[in-house]
């Protein structure tokens, strides 16, 4: 265990070195956070229907959103592990004396989370220094907030072990950028990332509720504001617990196969 | 007209590299679609369940989707040179340029083509032609010509910025990321006309970073909400602000030659 | 003709540190300290010279390659090559110089090299027949006929430098810079762009400078060395010159039992430029 540590610190240092990329990050999300709140708050006013979502639930969604934006797109998996296959650096990983799967995914949990560590904090601030219906709100009790710790660490977990069958597909295809813009924006939508999965029509919107997408970002978000309860709240936890499993299953399964017959490339 | 010449050969000379690695420009190719089309799908889905916003309904949201969409993979995919700058003076490709008796932006923009920014234009062209059929747009000679200069007049300001994200590298060695709050911030919200925003967003967007002069304004006329047709010239004053971009660029080639790297 | 007189340069650096704390530290305050690459370096070379430029790591050169190439205005000091100030007339400088960077490529990576000999040939505008009977022979001296329709990727080093140094001198160049054009090459590769940089002065007077950390490349090729440490020229002189500094200014060793590298490691050491 203490080996995987040493990979998430390693990792969690090196992205608090760029400083510029922090502050480009963070004007970036506020920005759009911002001109986002404005978008929906023209789409509700003008409209006399009940909105799915109560505006303030929706204003937290979307802050939270551009706040933990670093843990949850599957677009941008650690740079190190894409480059890694290309040039051939993979062999060296392959000797030491470690599971690769368990290794990977703790430097893409430390890489993320050193991310979202800068960049939550400031964007959050600003989130609560804006005027009234802008602002983000407090959490809808302390319980929620406590589930919204707990779901949001599935989340992650379900998000990484996504990201890692997407490595292990570029792994026999060496072909990393290709795959992730080719999942890129299918995610996002799936995921709730471009509409609030409650924004979406159904029968669509039942479909898209049982896929591992959205056991990501939006449970955790939904929870927050008291937007997502009751049973309706189990049953999304219980799917996310499913798919985290699910998908970690998957994944080793195909990475021990994968290590059986490594094609390794210009290595 | 020479300069024509070279850059069409710098464009071949990148196709015949981008089809060494075919499954990756086919996978990109089909990937930018999708991001493209799910920001369509992500509208359409938005707008079953509201009429419209503001004084705009759906088809007419579409239309200006399409519009930016169009402008912006246009400018995305002659001028990627721009985007990748950071790297190319990381890797000193950019000190090789210097040593070509050639225009600096020409050799920029030739390093990179990316044809699979197709996937987008695709996402535009249908778009559009769904946003025309759905708020029942009457076509004329006058109204197509609106269009067109939408489309150009976008693709140059969206030109611009890149070229100054390009310039910001200059100055400073970390990434130039920073104008992508202006440049894929101005794609994604420029999916709805500026004024949505609110009076304060519609000033900047027009006197700091003039983007209501190819959206905002020529769709007003473009969708018959004003009879005043000087709207549809609107989009060729992004020219100036291309000059603008363009006179900082030469004035951060000055600055890298006296910097170093 | 290049004339340098009086070029100083200094360079601008943020400190890092390692360690987390300090990464920390870093994220608010920078410190930036000022190197000085070159103070007051003035040389002169002839048309036709071939000038081995020499020094420890960080002493220099690449900045006087890089102003002598027009990519580095100095921050004082006069620089004229045939004339021209590199940094002011970009377009017309660059026409008349080749350059190559042993560390770097100028090949477009995933294409045949043939098909960056032509972009190259559209770039600096070279008439066709001219280009044809450059290439032929380029072909001929360097031996490239087997490798011209590779892509660059597949080449071995030696191959690819022999190529650089072709795709330099597509557009006849009076004057050819060429930094660490030897590094990591195997003997023959060495040997061989040695013997040509050797015949193209002959044949057409190309002016060279060379830098290198190989002293074979230098006695086989230069017939004058300027070294350079700590930004100052502190030897200008043929490599003869050298070694008698070496012998005066180090201990009492014969000539003839030492080598050329331990000659310019003592050197080196003697001068305090390390």
């Amino acid at each position: 265990m203490r080996k995987y540590y040493f990979f998430f610190r390693m990792r969690f240092a090196t992205g608090l070195q760029y400083r510029m990329a922090a502050i480009t990050a963070l004007t970036t999300q506020f920005f759009w956070g911002l001109m986002e709140c404005l978008a929906y708050k023209a789409l509700l006013d003008s409209n006399a229907i009940k909105a799915p979502m109560d505006y303030s639930a929706l204003v937290s969604y979307i802050w939270l959103k551009e706040a933990f934006l670093a843990l949850f797109n599957t677009w941008a998996a650690d740079n190190d592990v894409f480059n890694m296959i290309l040039d051939g650096g993979i062999s060296y990983e392959l000797c030491r004396p470690l599971s690769v799967y368990k290794m990977w995914f703790a430097r893409t949990i430390g890489g993320r989370m050193s991310e979202a560590l800068l960049r939550c904090i400031p964007v959050l601030l600003c989130a609560c220094l804006l005027p009234a219906p802008y602002r983000i709100s407090a959490p809808a009790s302390i319980g929620c907030f406590f589930l919204f710790l707990f779901t949001m660490l599935i989340a992650l977990g379900v998000t990484v072990s996504f990201c890692m069958l997407i490595y292990i597909l570029c792994f026999f295809t060496v072909s990393p950028n290709g795959w992730r813009v080719f999942f890129m924006g299918a995610v996002d939508l799936l995921a709730g990332l471009v509409v609030p999965i409650p924004f979406i029509p159904q029968p669509y919107r039942s479909i898209i509720e049982c896929l591992p997408f959205a056991s990501m970002s939006n449970v955790p978000f939904r929870i927050y504001s008291g937007d997502l309860q009751g049973m309706e709240m189990i049953t999304a936890i219980g799917l996310q617990v499913f798919w985290l499993f699910a998908l970690i299953g998957l994944g080793s399964v195909i990475c021990r196969l994968a290590q059986r017959r490594v094609v390794i490339q210009g290595g | 007209m020479k300069s024509i010449r070279l850059y069409f050969k710098y464009v071949s000379a990148v196709l015949t590299s981008t089809m060494q690695y075919k499954l990756s420009f086919l996978l990109m190719c089909i990937g930018r679609f999708i991001v493209a089309f799910s920001g369509f799908i992500g509208i359409s889905f938005l707008f079953s369940g509201f009429a419209g916003i503001k004084n705009y309904s759906y088809g007419e949201v579409l239309l200006c989707f399409s519009i930016v969409q169009a402008a912006f993979s246009l400018s995305e995919c002659l001028f990627s040179g721009f985007k990748g700058f950071s790297g190319l003076v990381k890797r000193g490709d950019f000190d090789r340029m210097l040593l070509r008796p050639r225009s600096l932006i020409l050799q920029v923009i030739g390093s990179r083509f990316e044809l699979g920014r197709i996937g987008p234009l695709l996402t535009a062209g249908i778009t559009l032609i769904v946003g025309i059929r759905t708020c029942e747009l009457h076509l004329n000679i006058m109204r197509i010509i609106t269009l067109i200069l939408m489309i150009l007049g976008g693709m140059v300001l969206f030109s611009a910025l890149f070229l100054l994200g390009a310039t910001i590298n200059f100055f400073s060695i970390e990434d130039g990321g920073i104008i992508n709050v202006l440049t894929y911030g101005g794609k994604d919200h420029g999916k709805y006309p500026i004024d949505i925003y609110g009076e304060g967003l519609k000033k900047f967007c027009t006197f700091l970073i003039p983007y209501t002069l190819f959206q905002y304004y020529p769709l007003q006329y473009l969708l018959g909400k004003t009879d005043n047709s000087m709207y549809a010239f609107f989009p060729l004053g992004t020219v100036v602000f291309l000059v603008l971009c363009y006179a900082f660029w030469r004035f951060g080639v000055r600055n890298y030659k006296s910097c170093g790297n | 003709m290049i004339t340098m007189k009086g070029i100083c340069k200094s360079y601008k650096v943020a400190k890092r540190n390692a360690g987390f704390k300090e990464a920390c530290k870093a994220l608010f305050h920078r410190e930036h300290e000022l190197i000085h690459a070159l103070k007051d370096v003035s040389f002169t070379i002839d048309d036709g010279e071939m000038v081995g430029y020499i020094g420890p790591n960080g002493a220099g050169k690449s900045s006087t390659i890089k102003i002598l190439s027009g990519i580095l205005a100095p921050d004082s000091g006069m620089c004229e090559v045939d004339g021209r100030i590199p940094w002011k007339c970009r377009k017309e400088h660059v026409r008349e110089i080749g350059v190559v960077f042993g560390q770097r490529s100028q090949l477009w990576w995933d294409i045949p090299v043939i098909d960056s000999f032509e972009l190259l040939k559209e770039i600096y505008s070279v008439s066709t027949p001219s280009y044809n009977q450059k290439l032929e022979e380029l072909t001929e001296l360097l031996q490239l006929s087997e490798i011209l329709r590779t892509p660059t990727r597949q080449l071995s080093l030696g191959q690819r430098m022999r190529c650089e140094i072709a795709a330099s001198l597509l557009h006849s160049p009076r004057l050819l810079f060429l930094d660490e054009p030897t590094i990591g090459l195997d003997a023959v590769s060495k040997l061989a762009v040695r013997d040509f940089i050797k015949r193209l002065n002959e044949e057409h007077k190309t002016t060279v400078l060379l830098t290198t950390h190989d002293m074979q490349d230098i006695e086989a090729i230069a017939n004058r060395v300027i070294l350079i440490g700590k930004g100052q020229v502190l030897l200008d002189g043929s490599l003869d010159d050298m070694k008698r500094a070496a012998m005066t200014s180090g201990d009492d060793m014969s000539e003839d039992s030492k080598n050329l590298d331990l000659i310019v490691a003592d050197l080196y050491h003697n001068l305090n430029i390390l």
